[in-house]
């Protein structure tokens, strides 16, 4: 068989979504962002929506997301990413908006304009990725990072008398009057990679819907930050992250 | 709404002018002394006028980020603030200046630093001409002397916002922004539409369709060289804006010997003070920069070939002076007389300063 006979339609089981580029991704290899950026743009594209969206990125590894994403995009600064967002949504309410944000930019940084954009119900979509730490700065504490979990300010494992618990803020966001959908997933197995991406789907689907705030949060690697090969990441944030960050829906729309 | 006479506070002005200008948004954050201009907003229903968004932010940094965010989508849109709500802005302006996107600015200054006091004052100078975050960078800074000001610098700002793709700052006081006089406030301009924002700014985020590349609003260069580039690349819109947009007003210059700088409300009690002055046969003029990003480099040299001395008004320690002295380079005396932390001066005390300072001098 020739490479032209398996590059048929009948074949075809996979194709890369054309609202993702052909550049090369800057991410560790075996980080969780790549996935995540992927099955958004599927999602995008699936509900037609991809033209007439604009993303924005973060502060964080995430930064050069539009490097990535094939889509208008937005480069925010650290934290703002909502209040950036909600000023595009504001002027353009017939545009799907969403953030990508990292767990230091959207839950230290950045809290005030996570709860307040959501506070106002804002109708934008934000996909949170929580990896416990800070990967872009080279591994440092995050609001998220474990109790007794390594960094290179927590050197001796975080301290809660000295360094404060990790931050629950999906949990918290979803006590708020404008979110209306809250769910929190993974994106390390193929079987977990189909779930996120219907919450994403929900997610957005919601927003055109102008339901108000919906918040995606994925539990994800740092296997650099984190100092471990992925395979031993993944299985660290199972047995982990997942105790206590607990995977499924957190908030749906009443019916 | 008709071009209309009305009695107005500065801040009103601004408000009103906001929505007249055809604004798509404006986000703001409550401070003293420029809370009347979301206040008006608010009372005004502009959503219901033009369909104008008018947002209370959470804070400032919120403020100036949704800014960045309706502007990156080719929106005119605008906030206000005073000076510690100005300082929280810089991160964002900074961003705003990098990314190249058009919006307008109001600081209605009070005395610092920290908290302050309510009361006017010009020392945001620096912050605002010099850059204010971090970064090479400028905003064009528009100096108004009047409640009138107040309202066509909206209209200008977004015109030169629009034009080089740059923050403009409107940098009032206290005294401009609280006073009320007769405004002659120009017609209701339409907001622009969503398909003359793709036509006329091809940059704007929107949503990307097939038939163009996407669209990226970033400050970011990781590598160095090419943040080199786009460095020069600002600096040479600097300077084209440097060469082609200083304005300033000349009052009583024709025949005088003396000469007053001062912008703003200093600029206006400097009238009071020429009145004395010449009352006493002292001819004194004043140059009044209405635009102190570009500053009036040349204009200022230029006056030093008729007059003796130059008397820098402001309400700070002393701020413009120094690009006072830059632009007559030792060729005449140049002394600055300045009240601050709220206070103004008086007309007398400036006429004393002139004689003291300078004819005395
Ligand atoms: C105002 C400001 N403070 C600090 C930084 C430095 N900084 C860049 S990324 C980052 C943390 C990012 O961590 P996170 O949001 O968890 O994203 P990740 O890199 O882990 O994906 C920090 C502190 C910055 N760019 N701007
Ligand atoms: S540092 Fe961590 S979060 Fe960043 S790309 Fe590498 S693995 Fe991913």
């Amino acid at each position: 068989m020739v490479f032209e006979d398996i590059i048929k339609t009948e074949n075809l089981v996979y194709k890369k979504t054309s609202f993702m580029t052909d550049n090369t991704l800057s991410y560790c290899p075996g980080c969780g962002h790549g996935t995540a950026h992927r099955i958004t743009m599927e999602v995008l594209e699936e509900l037609g929506l991809a033209e007439n969206t604009i993303g924005i990125a973060p502060v964080g590894c995430s930064v050069l997301a539009y490097d990535f994403m094939n889509i208008d995009m937005q480069q925010a600064a650290h934290g703002r990413a909502p209040a950036v967002a909600t000023g595009v949504k504001r002027c353009w309410p017939d545009k799907t908006v969403f953030t990508y944000q990292g767990d230091g930019d959207l839950a230290a940084i950045g809290t005030a304009e996570t709860i307040h954009a959501c506070n106002r119900g804002e109708n934008i979509t934000i996909i949170f990725i929580n990896n416990g730490i800070y990967g872009m700065t080279g591994g440092q504490m995050a609001p998220t990072t474990l109790p007794g979990m390594r960094s290179s300010t927590s050197p001796y494992g975080r301290d809660v008398e000295t360094m404060g618990n990790p931050l629950r803020i999906t949990e918290l966001v979803a006590q708020l009057p404008g979110v209306s959908f809250v769910s929190r997933q993974a994106v390390h197995t193929p079987r977990n990679v189909r779930k996120a991406k219907k919450a994403i789907k929900t997610a957005f689907e919601l927003q055109t819907q102008k339901k108000g705030t919906t918040f995606v949060e994925i539990v994800s690697n740092c296997n650099s930050g984190w100092k471990m090969t992925p395979v031993q990441s993944n299985q660290w944030m199972e047995e982990n992250m997942f105790p206590f960050y607990p995977l499924g829906d957190i908030k749906v729309p009443e019916k | 709404m008709a071009k209309e006479l009305k009695l107005m506070k500065g801040n009103e002005a601004f408000a009103e002018a906001a929505i007249r200008a055809g604004s798509d948004a404006y986000f703001g954050y409550p401070i003293t002394p420029q809370s009347e201009v979301i206040e008006y907003l608010m009372a005004e229903r502009p959503y219901d006028r033009t369909g104008m968004v008018v947002l209370q932010a959470e804070s400032e940094v919120a403020a100036i980020n949704m800014v960045y965010g309706a502007a990156a989508s080719g929106k005119h849109c605008l906030t206000s603030s005073s000076s510690p709500g100005i300082s929280l802005k810089q991160e964002g302006i900074s961003y705003i200046a990098g990314a190249e996107l058009p919006c307008v600015i109001l600081n209605v200054v009070r005395g610092g630093p920290g908290l302050g006091t309510i009361q006017p004052s010009q020392a945001d100078y620096f912050q605002a001409t010099k850059g204010g975050g971090h970064g090479d960078y400028r905003l064009i800074v528009l100096a108004p002397a009047s409640v009138q000001e107040m309202a066509d610098f909206v209209k200008e700002g977004y015109e030169l916002a629009f034009k080089y793709r740059t923050p403009v700052m409107i940098l009032s006081d206290g005294v401009i922004g609280q006073m009320m006089e007769k405004v002659m406030m120009f017609e209701q301009m339409p907001r622009i539409s969503d398909a003359e924002i793709a036509e006329k700014y091809p940059w704007a985020t929107i949503g990307k369709p097939k038939s163009r590349e996407r669209n990226i609003i970033t400050s970011l260069a990781l590598k160095s060289d090419e943040m080199e580039r786009h460095n020069i690349h600002l600096q040479a819109k600097y300077k084209t804006i440097e060469e082609a947009e200083v304005r300033v007003e000349r009052i009583r210059c024709d025949d005088a010997e003396y000469a007053f700088v001062a912008y703003g409300s200093s600029a206006r009690i400097c009238q009071k003070a020429i009145e004395i002055a010449r009352a006493k046969g002292i001819k004194v003029g004043l140059m009044r920069p209405i635009t102190l990003f570009p500053f009036p480099k040349k204009e200022v040299e230029l006056m030093t070939q008729k007059v003796k001395g130059i008397l820098s008004v402001e309400m700070s320690a002393g701020q413009m002076v120094e690009d006072v002295k830059l632009a007559v380079n030792g060729r005449v005396p140049v002394e600055h007389f300045g009240r601050f932390g709220g206070n103004i001066p008086t007309p007398d005390e400036i006429v004393k300063a002139l004689e003291e300072k300078i004819i005395g001098g």
